[in-house]
């Protein structure tokens, strides 16, 4: 659990001194999710890999656990709402129904992209 | 007992282990109610926890500053989050590697929309420039978003908001929304919520289909990678 534990923040640690070193304008902890996916393929082909926390779904359980409650990582952030009272008071409702609007178009638009692409592609091969 | 129960308080009111308590018991009791609710999206433990812990800071009368030096053990681990994010996406390489292009596509238009539609509607209400910006980034995971906010010189603690705020919506909207449109495939459904809602429509994703939430996981990964080239190019173009 430690070991899988630490696999994971050095995977970020890592992410953070790439994108920083690089000067990226690119997240450290998504530089970290793609060392940590490359990980685990290359121990799929290289058994040598496959020790410590890279075994017995080690990494893959601490994983689990820490997405298993993802929602509740972004209460403290929240809560900070209550800094922002005399802001919302004078301009609360536009903000939540910007917000609302924005959110509702953009997973229409995403889904109806996804489909779209997906429904070509699937008659890209089937018509070769 | 000899001590005085408000010395006892003041003591306590200050130390991280009360406010680390406090988030971990209120969160623990509102996802037990979704539970319970069989997952009714209006039963979100992150709305709910909200406004509770909210309340009784103000009704003690404790600044967020003491009460995130006990929460900030929690808001840390969005970023060993992220990292674990390889996991899912990891289980489901076939599917994911089988849906490249959709996804690709979805990407660009799902980050294009979230950022312009944003950005034109928050002007078109008319609220102050430093609002408008502070809203920008509100489609990805809050750490992130923070950090293009302060880059803009915006208030990255509205943007904090306004990302839980918009993760919320779309975590609520997104299953009856889907519904509605008649949309069976999850892979689309779970890629649209990590577009638009992040980390906390993720958690939703994970809630209805393990397939949606692997999908949503990447898309709020590679979102997150999107926007922050995006919002900056945006900004500069939409807002004079």
């Amino acid at each position: 659990m430690i070991a899988s534990l630490s696999l994971i923040l050095l995977c970020q640690l890592a992410g953070e001194v790439f994108v920083r070193a690089f000067k990226l304008p690119m997240p450290g902890p998504v530089v970290g999710l793609l060392l940590l996916l490359a990980l685990l393929l290359a121990r799929d082909r290289f058994k040598v890999l496959a020790r410590g926390p890279l075994q017995q779904d080690g990494v893959e359980n601490a994983s689990r656990g820490l997405l298993a409650h993802l929602s509740l990582l972004f209460v403290p952030a929240g809560v900070g709402v209550v800094q922002k009272l005399d802001l919302i008071a004078e301009h609360g409702i536009a903000i939540v129904v910007v917000l609302a609007i924005s959110v509702v178009v953009t997973l229409l638009v995403t889904v109806a992209t996804f489909l779209f692409a997906s429904r070509l592609m699937a008659r890209g091969r089937s018509a070769p | 007992m000899s001590e005085n129960p408000l010395s006892l308080w003041v003591y306590l009111s200050q130390s991280p282990l009360l406010w680390l308590t406090v988030t971990l018991l209120v969160y623990a009791i509102a996802d037990a109610v979704s539970l319970a609710t069989h997952r009714n999206p209006l039963a979100n433990p992150v709305l709910h926890s909200m406004w509770i812990i909210g309340a009784f800071l103000l009704l003690t009368g404790t600044s967020y500053t003491t009460y995130f030096g006990g929460a900030q053990f929690v808001h840390f681990l969005l970023g060993p989050a992220t990292v674990a994010l390889a996991v899912p996406l990891y289980e489901n390489r076939k599917l994911v590697a089988a849906s490249v292009l959709p996804m690709l596509a979805a990407l660009v238009a799902g980050s294009l929309t979230a950022v312009i539609s944003v950005v034109v509607l928050a002007e078109v209400a008319g609220l102050p420039r430093p609002i408008v910006l502070s809203l920008a980034p509100k489609s990805v995971t809050a750490g992130i978003a923070m950090g293009i906010s302060e880059s803009l010189h915006a208030d990255p603690s509205l943007t904090a908001v306004a990302v839980v705020l918009t993760g919320i919506m779309g975590a609520i909207i997104v299953t009856p929304l889907m519904n509605r449109m008649g949309i069976a495939d999850f892979r689309a459904r779970g890629f649209a919520v990590g577009v638009a809602a992040h980390g906390i429509g993720t958690a939703r994703a994970f809630q209805v289909d393990a397939v949606a939430g692997a999908f949503a996981g990447i898309a709020m990964s590679l979102n997150a990678l999107v926007t922050s080239l995006l919002v900056p190019l945006a900004v500069t173009l939409l807002v004079r």
